[in-house]
């Protein structure tokens, strides 16, 4: 898989730099299973608009997006789709409070500048969040980082450590905590292993912890 | 705010097009003044369609015309959007009903201050001064004449973005989808002191006359060459001004020790002022860079730019290239935070390129292929056929 590290490169590979394509794919229909119907919209590194296009097809939801990369907005343009070429450290800022139902921030939280600070505008944009990742807390990485002593490559983190664009990689303990600290719920998660949803959780954290390979958060405001 | 036009006049002569608009039917100004009579000049490409859904307005930009997808016939230069506007285009011509009027004071046919005066004489200086929405105001009557009383989508790089800015905030339930380009919603401190410049080098040329060198025989051409020259250099970057000429010697192998054009910079630039003067008015340049300088739309809406779309149910596109210096992204980015929060359905596209602000004019497939989309989308929105 190459590596976005401009802007010019390909959307579809940018959006899927963190995990493989049919993860992707899974993950999406979770998100989309936990969207309201008719609800606004947003989508926070929206790549090529495949989860936008699945939400308004699925869920009949006014959807809006922000892209970092030319192509990926160039092709949500193309679509039809209304997006914002932003960034998501930068841009979130001038979106007016509680203008969306739903925000989406799906496998981006780990490739921003400061994830706490966007977790916190996505609270005051929208009274809900879905946010997704991959779980560093996941078997396959403890067991790759204990035996081998490197930095793991897995199936939900294939590029290389010093290729990666994800900047704050974390375990599903790690979120939950900073998602408590913020004053925000988990209404339900869903972890995702081997392509496969599993069963929801909120409180419950440590069997999604070991083997979730990729996490979804539904979080409202407590 | 929409005049009658029933006894407008139309007429067409050496491939121009004009409807005049009679001493019945001023066009009132935003200084108070008005202008009357009023000739519109204008080109249309396609056909309107039977529901009248299908009208694209395009809007030049300060030196352009109405020639958007055809040579002028005038001075004989090709069409200046060749790649957007025409058959198969992202503008199709096939598809879509195109208008390209001359702007109001302009110098293609549209009444400017070349034109004559009701009292006989060229107006000169006693044109009035308008404004970017008077401009506006003009095309609205004209499209009211053509029996066009919603857009489909109006667009305009430039100057010509302004104008496509302030006709969806004047004209919120009659533009369906607006595509401002390479564009400001307020005139920067920048762009006016360049302005001055230009403005400056016509009134301080002897020929201009107190503005009013036509009646002597005169044109000011050198200093609308000088104002030429250097509103052209904001239209550049700094790399294409690199790649294009570096430090490059024009026909010599060595400099001339004088001030002769040594550099190839000089030459082009030398020509483009030479150029220039042969197809536009010294007058006009001066109106419209002045209209220019006052756009201020959020001023029109108390301040607030958030205000000037608010009621706008519009699909809005702004694109800005990366390079584009005389009006950069930052200015283009305003507009799309102030559309993102009147809550309008609004995307934003920044073109990676060297080419400065001219890009929006010359070939930039990224540019071309997000503006297709949009059209396209917008097109599917609206029932109009696709390609």
């Amino acid at each position: 898989m190459s590596i976005a590290l401009d802007s010019s490169q390909p959307a579809p590979q940018r959006a899927l730099a963190g995990l493989a394509r049919g993860q992707a794919r899974v993950e999406f229909e979770v998100i989309a299973s936990l969207a309201p119907k008719g609800a606004r919209v947003l989508d926070v590194g929206c790549g090529d608009g495949a989860l936008l296009q699945l939400l308004q097809r699925t869920k009949g939801v006014t959807g809006r997006g922000l892209e970092i990369s030319q192509a990926g907005v160039n092709a949500c343009v193309a679509k039809g789709l209304s997006v914002i070429q932003g960034d998501a450290d930068r841009d979130l800022a001038h979106f007016p409070d509680g203008a969306f139902d739903l925000v989406i921030l799906s496998d981006t939280i780990q490739q921003v500048r400061y994830p706490r600070r966007v977790l916190e505008e996505l609270a005051r944009i929208a009274e809900r969040a879905i946010v997704s990742f991959p779980n560093f807390g996941h078997i396959g990485v403890r067991w790759r980082l204990l035996t081998r002593g490197r930095m793991p490559n897995t199936e939900a983190l294939p590029v290389r450590w010093c290729d990666t664009e994800n900047l704050h990689l974390c375990t599903v303990r790690d979120f939950a905590e900073l998602v408590d600290e913020m004053n925000l719920k988990i209404e339900t998660a869903v972890p995702i292993s081997g392509g496969r949803p599993g069963a929801p959780f909120a409180k419950n954290l440590w069997r999604a912890n070991w083997f979730a390979e990729e996490a979804v958060f539904l979080l409202a405001k407590r | 705010m929409i005049q009658t036009v029933s006894p407008a006049k139309w007429s067409a002569s050496g491939g121009v097009r004009k409807i005049e608009f009679g001493a019945d039917q001023p066009l009132l100004l935003a200084s108070g003044a008005r202008i009357a009579p009023l000739t519109i000049a204008f080109e249309t490409y396609g056909q309107l369609n039977a529901d009248k859904s299908n009208a694209i307005l395009v809007c030049h930009a300060l030196t352009g015309d109405q020639f958007v997808a055809s040579p002028n016939p005038m001075t004989g230069r090709p069409a200046w959007w060749p790649r957007i506007v025409g058959p198969g285009l992202p503008i199709d011509t096939n598809r879509f009903f195109v208008i390209c009027p001359n702007v109001l004071g302009g110098c293609m046919g549209t009444t400017g201050p070349s034109s004559l005066a009701p009292h006989g004489a060229p107006y000169g200086l006693t044109f009035p001064a308008f404004t970017v929405a008077d401009m506006v105001r003009a095309q609205a009557m004209l499209l009211e004449a053509l029996g066009v009383h919603s857009l489909f989508c109006v667009i305009g790089g430039s100057i010509g973005g302004m104008q496509a800015l302030q006709w969806a905030a004047a004209y919120p339930k009659r533009v369906f989808a607006c595509a401002a380009i390479a564009t400001a919603a307020r005139h920067s401190a920048q762009n006016i002191a360049f302005y001055e410049v230009g403005r400056q080098a016509i009134m301080a040329d002897p020929d201009w006359r107190g503005g009013a060198y036509q009646v002597a025989g005169v044109r000011p051409v050198k200093g609308l060459a000088v104002a030429r020259m250097a509103a052209h250099i904001t239209y550049l970057s700094e790399t294409s001004l690199r790649r294009k000429f570096d430090r490059r010697l024009q026909d010599r192998e060595a400099v001339s020790f004088g001030f002769d054009a040594d550099f190839q910079v000089e030459s082009y630039l030398r020509h483009q002022g030479q150029s220039f003067v042969d197809r536009f008015d010294a007058n006009s340049y001066l109106y419209i860079t002045r209209a220019v300088d006052y756009f201020d739309l959020a001023a029109d809406f108390g301040g607030s730019l958030t205000q000037a779309f608010k009621d706008a149910t519009t699909r809005f596109c702004v694109f800005s290239f990366s390079s584009d210096w005389h009006y950069p992204p930052a200015d283009n980015r305003e507009i799309v935070r102030a559309l993102i929060a009147a809550g309008c359905d609004a995307s934003y596209v920044e073109v990676q390129t060297d080419k400065g602000h001219d890009a929006f004019l010359l070939e930039e497939h990224a540019f071309e292929q997000a503006l297709t989309g949009f059209i396209d989308s917008a097109a599917a929105a609206r029932g109009l056929p696709l390609p």
